[in-house]
């Protein structure tokens, strides 16, 4: 399925764990510090450097762009990190994450109540996925480097729902179908 | 005595940190095309697929196989009569780290502090060296950067020795099933048993730089490696965690003498993105 950015309630209810999808269309990159920066300027009651109703953030810290690429390698990193961070930014109107590996109970349950989606991205396949990047920008944080604030044009965007409204989770189903008992 | 120059390891050393980020190794490829031919879960064949595809775009077009392109660990055999001379053996190390990752666009991937300020050193220094000295008069230097993601999935239990054999496969297995989806399955489990606390997680690590699917040389060691892979691959988390019958592509033991209180086990995962290259000088 395709779908593009921003997410609108509709396109989120009809996503469903362990449903592949295609996105298009500009998306945000923060991981850890940016999250740390974002979630202070909440509290600072300072302006985000990003509106968040609706979009998609992908936790990513790209390699340095070669000569005439948009990006360097792109793939997805460890999403539980940003937990801490989520339920905020979801309560703030995010619409869409993309990561890789198993979120909190309370962002599980933060994706139920604010109606949003948690995709995975392959981890480790980054110069694959950074073929999807189109367009790479720093839009803050500079000085953070590798973790600056980016905002990115991506076309089919390969990813998969790991978490969806309904509280399908498509890694608990993964390990059910293919666990064999001792 | 032999010389070795400064300059002559800081280039040896920065052409390890390109060639590891760029070219998957063969045996790494071979062990994923093994379990292509023996994954049942079409999502897991899909993904491992893609991990090949990685592989053939990153040689290709010379770019890391993964942005985060590792803490730069090195693991150094200088042989005893060898001698260095122009200049600090450490910062050689150091200056080809950081000519590697500022010429090669690697990713700069480390904080100077680590729970205060976090500020990034911008040239992925310092690496973490480690040395052994061994006979002769050549030296080794073993590059092996490590991601965050599945490094962060490590390890230690310092068990009872009443807890055995079966205390070491349960500890490990438990170990690979907390860590899920998150350290980028398939992966490799290096497991490190005996010595001390320091000593084990280092074996466990240094486990990772023997060839993946290569049994060790240890017969005992090799029966628990087999052992521990097949609980491990009935855990069913599969390729990136989505499912599976090949959540590891290898299990690698290193085991040595210990204190007769103590029975160390230490886990280091590594990825599939499993990156290590060697230079002989």
């Amino acid at each position: 399925m395709r779908i593009h950015t921003p997410l609108t309630d509709e396109v989120v209810a009809s996503l469903r764990a362990g449903q592949k999808v295609l996105i298009s269309g500009v998306i945000y990159v923060a991981r850890d510090a940016a999250h740390k920066r974002i979630v202070e300027a909440m509290d600072a009651g300072t302006p985000l450097p990003l509106e968040l109703q609706g979009q998609i953030i992908y936790y990513m810290g790209p390699a340095p762009a070669k000569p005439g690429q948009p990006i360097g390698s792109a793939g997805p990193t460890t999403s539980y990190r940003m937990d801490p961070y989520t339920p905020r930014l979801l309560a703030a109107g995010l619409k869409g994450m993309i990561g890789k590996g198993n979120r909190s109970q309370e962002v599980k349950d933060a994706i139920r109540k604010y109606r949003a989606v948690y995709f995975a991205a392959t981890g480790g396949a980054g110069a694959l996925i950074a073929k999807s990047v189109k367009k790479a920008q720093v839009i803050a944080y500079e000085d953070l480097g590798a973790e600056a604030l980016l905002r990115l044009e991506v076309e089919d965007f390969p990813a998969t729902v790991i978490n969806d409204i309904y509280g399908g989770d498509a890694y608990e189903d993964g390990v059910r179908q293919y666990a064999i008992p001792d | 005595m032999r010389e070795i120059h400064y300059d002559t390891i800081v280039e040896a050393v920065e052409r390890l940190c390109m060639e590891s980020n760029y070219f998957l190794g063969d045996d790494v490829i071979a062990s994923v095309q093994r379990a292509l031919e023996r994954e049942e879960s079409p999502v897991g064949r899909e993904i491992l697929q893609e991990i090949l595809e990685n592989a053939r775009i990153a040689r290709e077009d010379e770019v890391p196989l993964c942005q985060d392109c590792g803490y730069a660990v090195a693991f150094v055999d200088l042989g005893q009569d060898v001698h260095i001379v122009g200049g600090d053996f450490n910062e050689a190390i150091a200056e080809g780290v950081r000519r590697g990752y500022t010429k090669g666009y690697l990713r700069k991937s480390v904080v100077a502090h680590p729970y205060s300020s976090r500020v990034n050193t911008k040239d992925n220094t310092p690496p973490v060296i480690h040395v052994r000295v061994v006979p002769g008069d050549t030296l080794r230097i073993t590059l092996a950067p490590k991601g965050g993601g599945s490094e962060n999935m490590s390890a230690l239990g310092m068990l009872k020795p009443a807890d055995g054999r079966e205390g070491v496969i349960k500890f490990v297995v438990e170990t690979v099933r907390k860590a899920g989806a998150n350290p980028c399955p398939p992966i490799i489990v290096g497991v490190g048993i005996g010595g001390t606390a320091e000593q084990a997680m280092l074996l466990a690590k240094r486990s990772l730089l023997r060839e993946v699917g290569q049994p060790s040389d240890n017969p005992e060691d090799a029966a628990l490696e087999a052992d521990i892979l097949t609980r491990v691959n009935k855990l069913g988390i599969g390729p990136q965690g989505l499912g599976g019958r090949i959540t590891a592509l290898a299990v690698q033991v290193l085991s040595q003498p210990c204190h007769i209180a103590s029975l160390p086990v230490a886990v280091n995962i590594q990825c599939h993105s499993a990156r290590h290259k060697e230079v002989v000088l």
